[in-house]
């Protein structure tokens, strides 16, 4: 983890809506390849934070950095680099599994041939061969969210956020789910994700975890255990948040 | 150009998938025409009348005949007394109750006027006062008609002329009344729901963060339902004018453009509601009671505007369909051009321009 260099930086990142500050004066760094976990509560500024980074708000001060591109001036080379899943999952509901992968792998400008090969060997690597021409609302909860999390790597970029990708979803699928993304870290992909569930956050490599805008510690896991002398994550965060 | 094109086949994905939409789209526009073609109408035709004639002259016979030449009234019967007219009313069937005063062609020959009563069942007030007007419209024609002659040496102030709809067919009326209807509802209504579920399911955000440009997305939105738009625009057109006999005297290319225009106006419009609203709900109720409603009551499409109180008369002369209805009427049935429209068509290419404009900024502020 050391050898690797910064692939997104921040500094003194503020956003205000009206006198309301959602991110108070943020500064970290995400390394390549890295699993970055950013915790907080319902309205502690996780998700703005979050659609700074992946281009869907500006910010109202400070400087983003990702993938070597800024996000105020090369936001068109920013975006070729990223993936989004948002926490609805994102698929469209009247398509098949295959037109969606279609969809999504078109708007990113890959050729057909390309995505037709790709499409196969993942519905292969998911067993979803005999499903590929049903419908998304017919699909358990639990396979649209492997999906959705599929297409927004599909097109390899270097870093992807995801935003609570695993609400709603029961404890085995959420571990199934986690293997995928240490599959795709695997790969070089950076994962930034954000969650409330805190057995979530020992599957990271780092984690930041956030109150009320501001950011109250950053570390790996066991470090911030050790730190605050806590049995597990969920300690940690009590402790911090109180 | 590859990325855009797939973006526009998912949207007609979306289209010919959904049931109800396409019921909307295709069903809806036929369904309307034939109902306003056939079953709402303002013609007046075999209206039951009573006369209670109480002079029995020459005139009153004549104006009697003219009444009952018309395909509009059909004598009931006859009534001798005034306790008859109470009953004439009430037996149901009868709308209108017509009175000569005694010694009428007398009193016209010698005071140079004499009286018709027109007794109408304003229980259906609408009906009542049509039928009313036909009335007096034919009394009058017959009286100008013998004034030329030279048999009433007196003068009539009152001249009823109806020019281009000579049989009053509401079907000229209810066509272009529901073009405006249909292609509002399928333009901006449709659009404004179409965006509104993306950002609803999720999926807006992932477009937005994709390299697709906000314009492409909304284009790629917009485009299926110009087209479909427009194919409607055609059914209605052809529906009209080899169903109903709708002329078309003016350019059918001039009508298409004009139809064009006001599907972009409509669609702008429709971008500008799905920006206010986070879903489909919000936009539907929005289309609802803020284009569908107005466009129906005060685009002068069912209700004349010259009755309309005065600030509805204002609220109207801003409704972009009253304009279209205009141009349309020009067109299809007086053979105007551009020079007789060129009024309307400025103002729906500037509230166009107009929506666009605020579009563009609205969906600008979102993202900051």
């Amino acid at each position: 983890m050391v050898n690797h260099k910064n692939i997104i930086e921040v500094k003194n990142l503020v956003k205000k809506y009206g006198s309301f500050v959602a991110n108070d004066n943020l500064t970290f760094e995400v390394k390549e390849s890295e699993i970055f976990g950013f915790l907080g509560a319902n309205g502690a500024g996780k998700t703005t934070t979050l659609k700074i980074l992946s281009g869907l708000s500006y910010p109202t001060f400070g400087d983003v950095n990702i993938a070597g591109f800024d996000v105020y001036r090369e936001r068109e080379k920013v975006k070729r680099n990223i993936g989004y899943m948002s926490q609805k999952f994102s698929l469209y509901e009247d398509l098949t599994v295959k037109e969606n992968i279609r969809f999504y792998g078109g708007i990113y400008g890959l050729s057909g041939r390309y995505i037709k090969e790709k499409t196969e060997d993942l519905l292969k690597r998911l067993k979803m061969e005999d499903i590929k021409d049903k419908l998304i609302n017919s699909l358990p909860l639990g396979w649209k969210q492997k999906i959705a999390f599929s297409v927004a790597i599909f097109h390899n970029p270097k870093i992807v956020f995801l935003d609570e990708p695993t609400g709603g979803v029961d404890p085995i699928t959420r571990r199934d789910f986690w293997e995928m993304i240490y599959e795709a870290s695997n790969t070089g992909i950076t994962v930034f994700v954000t969650t409330h569930y805190m057995d979530e956050a020992e599957y990271c490599d780092r984690v930041c975890i956030m109150d009320q805008g501001r950011i109250e510690a950053i570390n790996t896991p066991s470090l911030l255990k050790k730190q605050y002398n806590a049995k597990n994550m969920d300690e940690v965060f009590i402790k911090i948040a109180r | 150009m590859k990325r855009f094109l797939g973006f526009v086949k998912k949207e007609f994905n979306h289209i010919f998938r959904d049931y109800r939409t396409m019921l909307i789209l295709f069903g809806m526009p036929i369904a309307q025409i034939l109902i306003f073609g056939y079953v709402v109408s303002n013609e007046i035709k075999d209206i039951r009348i009573a006369i209670y004639d109480k002079s029995k002259d020459n005139v009153t016979q004549e104006i009697t005949n003219k009444l009952l030449a018309s395909d509009f009234f059909i004598l009931d019967r006859n009534i001798i007394n005034d306790s008859q007219i109470e009953e004439a009313f009430k037996s149901g069937n009868i709308r209108e109750v017509i009175i000569f005063e005694p010694h009428f062609a007398e009193k016209l020959e010698r005071e140079g006027k004499a009286g018709i009563q027109i007794l109408a069942d304003a229980s259906d007030a609408n009906t009542a006062n049509i039928v009313s007007n036909y009335t007096s419209a034919i009394v009058k024609t017959y009286m100008r008609n013998e004034l030329m002659k030279g048999s009433f040496p007196y003068e009539i102030e009152t001249k009823i002329q109806i020019l281009y709809n000579k049989e009053m067919k509401g079907v000229y009326m209810f066509v272009p009344g529901t073009m405006a209807l249909i292609l509002m509802l399928v333009s901006a209504m449709m659009t404004s729901i179409s965006i509104a579920r993306e950002k609803e399911m999720g999926t807006m955000e992932v477009l937005l963060v994709s390299p697709l440009r906000p314009l492409h997305i909304v284009l790629g939105k917009v485009i299926p339902y110009i087209g479909l738009a427009f194919v409607n625009a055609l059914v209605i057109i052809a529906l009209s004018y080899f169903v109903f006999g709708m002329p078309i005297h003016g350019s059918l290319t001039f009508l298409l453009i004009e139809t064009l225009l006001f599907i972009l106006m409509a669609l702008s419009l429709g971008i500008l509601i799905s920006t206010a609203s986070n879903n489909q709900m919000v936009a539907m109720f929005i289309s609802m009671f803020a284009l569908m409603l107005p466009t129906m009551l005060l685009s002068g499409f069912i209700f004349p505007i010259e009755n309309m109180p005065k600030v509805l008369q204002w609220l109207s002369a801003i409704m972009p369909a009253k304009y279209f209805i205009i141009i349309v009427k020009n067109i299809m049935i007086k053979g105007s051009g551009i020079a007789v429209v060129w009024k309307e068509t400025l103002y729906l290419i500037g509230l166009t321009i107009l929506f666009l404009a605020i579009s563009v900024k609205k969906f600008k502020v979102r993202l900051e």
